[in-house]
């Protein structure tokens, strides 16, 4: 009896111990307002107001009449919605030459950039994978080649081109356009592919060849299905790089063909009249309309791509 | 070894250059119709380097490869009558098992029922059938390996290469599919030629062992006949966990072997040539094969020492000792408790040791 008398407290006492000497348990808790809460946050903030504040400014305006416009409060919200200066954006506003609007130009745009996206994807890829796979003699110069491409400013060949073009037949047509982007696609787009590639298991590919595929085999079969994010990251980057061109859009092609953009900068710089900030606003978000979508609709993918490609050089 | 009825894959005189660098140097290598041969050596050793010679995935620098009598040489891989099993299984992620299986016949254009019959054997064979459905992603890494084999089980070929096939296993797994593969060649008697660099495969799974390094096949003969009469030191060392033990010392006439303070007499040794070396030489013996306490003292060689590090490896022991100013190992059951400092008694039947060439390492 008094034996166990002895042992219970002193156990109790153990336990006592244990909690007191134990210190620290669990996860460590966090304040909301620490300092690099506050810090990163308000970082974020003021980074996001930066380049949210024109949006709004643009969006607030195109929904505003003229005489609201005029009255100079360019942060307010429109007192009344009207939607009138994105119809006559699309519809009717006047270039120097037409009064039907953008969407001339936007159906230009999208002749010009699916093409010039298809194209310019199908060839690189497989020029990637090319270069990533069958290691054949010169590759490694081809790439070279390819990369020192991709640094020279494409205002030097410009006029080149130009003439090319001509020679060829195919100067202000729409075609002509579309090999242009398709070729200055290129360097970037192999980088990026070839890159995706290799970084891919080379047994896989080993694999594939004891199985008995052939090269198209390979790529269509094997590779391109295992490719999904780099494939986005290409659409994306060229969606974007093709829709947002102006300078070959205005040399390359003939006023009726000329793409959104040019459209765009003859809508805003038309100095006829009064300049109708609403219908610009409305224009110029309009023109940026498809990039943005394609932004938001494959972002996660974009990223996953981008992460991808760049790991293996 | 096993029905040896004829040639399967004949490498004659092949050298590999990448530039300047020379990975295999005029190999030679025949191997018999439903042998089993490993491809041991270290990293570096040319090994894999010559399994995808032998699949037509490297081109070649110089030299033939025979495949069932044919010159192969400059066939492409599918051509070869070969199927290959990679280390990280190589699946394509975005297939189902029964497409990995089913891909390299679908490329080759074979009928669908056919595709069908030869997938249900293969899964049967190596008991897939409940996973045919799945995506390599789903499957743990042993069932991977299985469909990778399984991949080269449809193709119905003469020779399986397996490019290390177990490395990215953990070791209870390992020793699975080791019989699993072992069991695979009992049943389908195919030619099978397996790189490691794993020792205990090569020991296990193979009929003969082609011990290689610096692109050169150092011995090639049964896993006992390497085990036991190494051709070099290299071959010697590499083989055999724990590692023989190596005294550097002299051959005198006798013959005798000496190295500071203590003789070994030589005359059970079996010599490789007729004539009896002299001069430096190294004496090697394998840890099991050094008797402890009363058994040493009956050995043609005996000595005493004490222990000075015990390695307990659960089914025996290994105890450190040494003998001449060098460490040595060797093997006692576990059941025996040695502790550092204990006197011990050692001895070895020389007929066991191999003595190598100091200067080449060459085997005496």
């Amino acid at each position: 009896m008094s034996d166990q008398a002895v042992t219970l407290p002193a156990s109790a006492g153990a336990v006592a111990n244990r909690l007191e000497a134990s210190g620290p348990r669990g996860p460590k808790p966090r304040h909301v307002f620490s300092r690099r809460n506050i810090f990163l946050y308000g970082t974020l903030f003021v980074v996001a107001v930066y380049y949210l504040l024109p949006l709004y400014v643009m969006v607030v305006t195109s929904l505003k009449g003229m005489p609201e416009i005029r009255l100079g409060n360019i942060f307010s919200p429109p007192l009344e919605i009207t939607f009138e200066p994105w119809v006559k954006a699309w519809s009717t506003a006047c270039t120097g030459l037409n009064c039907d609007g953008l969407s001339r130009g936007f159906w230009n745009s999208v002749r010009i950039t699916v093409p010039s996206v298809l194209l310019s994807i199908a060839i690189a890829s497989v020029n990637g994978y090319a270069l990533a796979n069958w290691r054949f003699k010169g590759a490694d110069t081809f790439f070279v080649i390819l990369i020192v491409g991709a640094f020279i400013p494409y205002q030097i060949m410009i006029y080149p081109i130009v003439i090319i073009l001509r020679e060829v037949g195919l100067y202000g047509s729409l075609a002509g356009l579309v090999i242009v982007h398709s070729i200055f696609g290129m360097p970037i787009l192999t980088l990026l592919f070839r890159n995706y590639f290799s970084s891919m298991p080379e047994e896989l590919f080993r694999a594939a060849r004891v199985d008995g595929a052939g090269f198209w085999g390979i790529f269509l079969r094997i590779m391109a299905p295992m490719s999904l994010p780099i494939f986005v990251v290409a659409i994306i980057l060229q969606v974007t790089g093709i829709w947002n061109d102006f300078l070959f859009g205005v040399v390359y092609t003939r006023p009726d063909t000329y793409p959104m953009t040019v459209q765009l900068n003859n809508i805003v710089n038309s100095v006829q009249g009064v300049k109708e900030y609403n219908v610009n606003m409305a224009a110029t978000i309009l023109t940026g309309l498809v990039p943005l979508i394609v932004y938001f609709i494959s972002g996660k993918l974009f990223v996953r791509g981008i992460a991808a490609g760049a790991v293996k050089g | 070894m096993t029905e040896a009825n004829g040639t399967s894959v004949s490498i004659q005189d092949l050298s590999l250059n990448f530039g300047a660098v020379s990975v295999l140097q005029t190999l030679n290598l025949d191997v018999a119709e439903g042998e089993f041969i490993v491809l041991l050596g270290p990293s570096g050793c040319g090994k894999s380097t010559l399994l995808n010679c032998i699949a037509g995935l490297l081109d070649i620098s110089e030299g033939r490869i025979f495949i069932k009598g044919k010159n192969v040489t400059w066939e492409e891989p599918k051509d070869r009558g070969i199927g290959m099993v990679f280390q990280s299984y190589a699946l394509y992620p975005q297939m189902t098992v029964e497409k990995n299986l089913s891909f390299g016949l679908r490329v080759a254009g074979v009928a669908r029922d056919e595709i069908a019959k030869r997938i249900a054997r293969a899964a049967e064979i190596l008991q897939i059938e409940p996973l045919l459905q799945r995506k390599p992603a789903a499957l743990s890494g042993g069932q991977r390996q299985r469909v990778a084999i399984g991949r080269a089980l449809v193709r119905d070929v003469d020779v399986f290469l397996f490019d290390e096939p177990l490395s990215n296993l953990d070791a209870k797994l390992r020793a699975e599919l080791r019989v699993e593969i072992k069991l695979l060649h009992r049943k389908l008697q195919n030619t099978m030629i397996y790189v490691t660099h794993d020792q205990i495969e090569a020991m296990t799974l193979a009929d003969r062992i082609a011990v290689m390094r610096g692109g050169i096949i150092q011995q090639l003969d049964a896993p006992q006949t390497i085990y036991n009469r190494p051709v070099n030191r290299f071959v010697a060392g590499f083989l055999g966990s724990p590692a023989m033990n190596f005294l550097d010392g002299q051959v005198e006439a006798g013959p005798v072997f000496k190295t500071d303070g203590v003789s070994v007499p030589l005359d059970r040794y079996v010599f490789d040539g007729t004539e009896r070396p002299t001069g430096a030489c190294v004496l090697g013996i394998r840890p099991e094969h050094i008797a402890f306490g009363d058994a040493a003292k009956s050995m043609p060689f005996s000595a005493s020492g004490s222990v000075e590090i015990v390695e307990p490896m659960g089914s025996d022991t290994l105890v450190w000792t040494k003998l001449g100013g060098r460490n040595l190992s060797f093997r006692v059951e576990a059941e025996r408790t040695l502790r550092p400092g204990d006197p011990v008694q050692i001895g070895f039947d020389p007929v066991r040791a191999s003595l190598f060439d100091a200067a080449t390492g060459n085997r005496l």
